[in-house]
């Protein structure tokens, strides 16, 4: 229902969206992921209207955002929990919402229970919520218009466990009644939790897109053996690629073919079995490490004692 | 994405209708009232506009308190007030960053900025009817002879015109700098900064009253009948001071990026 093409974004010279496409259905969660500044959410502003494009369009169920007569009626949007008044109350922020939207105002206790935020909460100014309690409130907002289509950006920043587990609960709920979900996030396992469908994202492209079961199909093995070095000698002998994971090894290879290799050579493995993530992780690791510098020398310090 | 293009459930948005302008108006006020810094804005123009009529009635000669001068006397508080007033209204969407919620609710941003400009018109107006009101208080007790003497719907006209364009100059001023420190600083230096060029500077003294909004409002005050030419330099300096810096904030308002 949500369908982008082609969009691209520069800021001067900066490439910051490069022709992105892709779709979101209904009845399913799409989970946007991306290390932080890798475009996504620019391109969710594109999406309403509140950033233009410099190529390339974006349709919601058919239509441009800024031709829907009352937006938040059909599509339910939270680009920044932060972005709310600091002096208003809970309750005004969701009030001023249904008054622009023309709702009855039951609808925003409705919602307050929905998210959990208590009487006295929702009577709090924004600027004493914390950001989980913020979160929740911008959730609020984006459902009051009992909207089809949701959009969030980041939307479990903040949240403690129980507020993820919750959220998921909430989401996939959400998607199976037919709703549309596009959220965005930075982590990976969160992502991974509650997407069906997942697009990944790295300087401003796309670098993978399609179902969750796809994309995290188990490929390689994870091995674990008493002798780590003699395993290394082994495998690099046969030609077999390996990288360190935790304690133990990593490789794109089959299980069956380090089991062989370890048989061969007398090693005694604690542990072998598929590898789980897969590609998608390594990727996303790859893309994160180019921007999170502290990492870096982190990973090249253990390769180095290790080898 | 030809694959995802194949299936494409549209919206149907046949039984939605647009969001009235009185709608967007309602929300607009309410923005006014809602936090507690907006409330003690409306509050202080309330309460300074009381002040100086008991003030003026307390010092002012018994044949001095008319309606007219008690009329006189809030102008000049409301018309520092109201002008901030009109700023904030702008400002504070983009420094709380409510503009994000704001546009997304209604895309059509022109239509949210005409919706600031009635709630800050309603604003002033209810403004000039509390003034009226107390004024009108303190002329019966003031007990002057013509009391109600060189006052008639043209001079409150006056007023309203007066106010109104320092409510609309303010939103002018926030939507051309888009912060509040800036447009309020820019909204009482610059005006004045002209002024005073322009009464040292022999060539732009002559034009003073096209130009200064000051000089051109001048009439406005006076209790006698505007001529043409008045006329003629209240739109003009209007034009420059108002209009201009309106449709340029309101020209960078619809093409910003929100963020």
């Amino acid at each position: 229902m949500i369908t982008v093409d082609g969009v691209s974004k520069t800021y001067g010279g900066f490439l910051a969206v490069d022709d992105v496409s892709f779709a979101c259905k209904p009845g399913r969660v799409t989970g946007f992921l991306g290390p932080n500044g890798a475009g996504k959410s620019t391109t969710m502003r594109i999406m309403v209207g509140l950033t233009p494009a410099t190529r390339g369009h974006v349709t919601i169920g058919g239509h441009r955002y800024a031709d829907i007569p009352n937006p938040g009626l059909h599509v339910g949007v939270l680009l920044d929990a932060s972005a709310q008044h600091a002096g208003r109350t809970g309750r005004e922020v969701l009030t001023i919402g249904a008054v622009t939207m023309g709702l009855p105002m039951k609808r925003v206790d409705e919602m307050l229970e929905l998210v959990s935020l208590s009487a006295s909460e929702a009577k709090r100014r924004v600027k004493n919520y914390s950001l989980g309690m913020r979160q929740r409130l911008g959730i609020a907002h984006a459902l009051l218009g009992d909207p089809s289509i949701l959009i969030l950006d980041e939307p479990a920043n903040g949240l403690d466990p129980a507020g993820i587990h919750w959220m998921r609960g909430l989401l996939k709920e959400y998607a199976e009644r037919g709703g549309t979900v596009l959220l965005s996030s930075h982590l990976l396992y969160e992502v991974e939790k509650i997407a069906d469908e997942l697009i990944l994202i790295g300087r401003g492209r796309i670098v993978a897109q399609g179902s969750k079961a796809e994309l995290l199909q188990a490929r390689g093995a994870y091995v674990k053996a008493v002798e780590h070095e003699k395993l290394l000698d082994a495998l690099a002998r046969e030609g077999v690629h390996v990288v360190p994971s935790g304690e133990g090894l990593r490789s794109d290879v089959e299980a069956i073919q380090i089991g062989k290799v370890a048989a061969a050579n007398n090693i005694t493995l604690i542990e072998l079995r598929p590898a789980d993530g897969s590609g998608l992780e390594e990727m996303f690791l790859q893309l994160t490490s180019d921007t999170q510098r502290d990492v870096v020398p982190d990973a090249a310090a253990t390769e180095g004692a290790q080898a | 994405m030809t694959a995802a293009t194949l299936e494409q459930p549209t919206l149907d948005l046949s039984g939605t209708s647009r969001i009235p302008m009185s709608r967007l108006t309602r929300v607009e006020l309410r923005k006014l009232v809602d936090t507690r810094a907006s409330r003690w804005l409306l509050i202080t123009i309330g309460v300074i506009t009381a002040l100086i009529i008991v003030v003026f009635f307390l010092n002012a000669k018994t044949s001095d308190r008319t309606f007219s001068n008690f009329m006189g006397a809030t102008a000049t508080p409301q018309g520092f007030l109201l002008p901030v007033l009109g700023i904030l209204l702008v400002t504070q969407e983009w420094t709380q960053r409510t503009a994000l919620v704001s546009f997304t609710l209604m895309p059509v941003r022109s239509r949210v900025l005409i919706a600031k400009v009635f709630a800050a018109l309603f604003a002033g107006l209810a403004a000039i009817v509390l003034a009226i009101g107390i004024a009108a208080l303190a002329t019966v007790l003031g007990g002057a002879d013509n009391a109600w003497h060189n006052i008639g719907a043209d001079d409150i006209g006056k007023f309203a015109i007066l106010q109104a364009s320092g409510v609309l100059q303010g939103l002018a001023f926030g939507l051309l700098f888009l912060n509040s420190a800036a447009a309020i600083v820019t909204y009482f230096v610059l005006p004045t900064a002209f002024s005073i060029l322009s009464s040292l500077w022999s060539p732009l003294k002559k034009a003073a009253p096209w130009v200064d909004l000051g000089t051109s409002q001048q009439p406005l005050f006076n209790a006698v009948n505007m001529t043409s030419t008045q006329w003629l330099h209240l739109a003009s300096g209007t034009a420059i001071w108002v209009v201009l810096p309106f449709v340029l904030g309101m020209i960078r308002v619809l093409r910003a990026e929100v963020k």
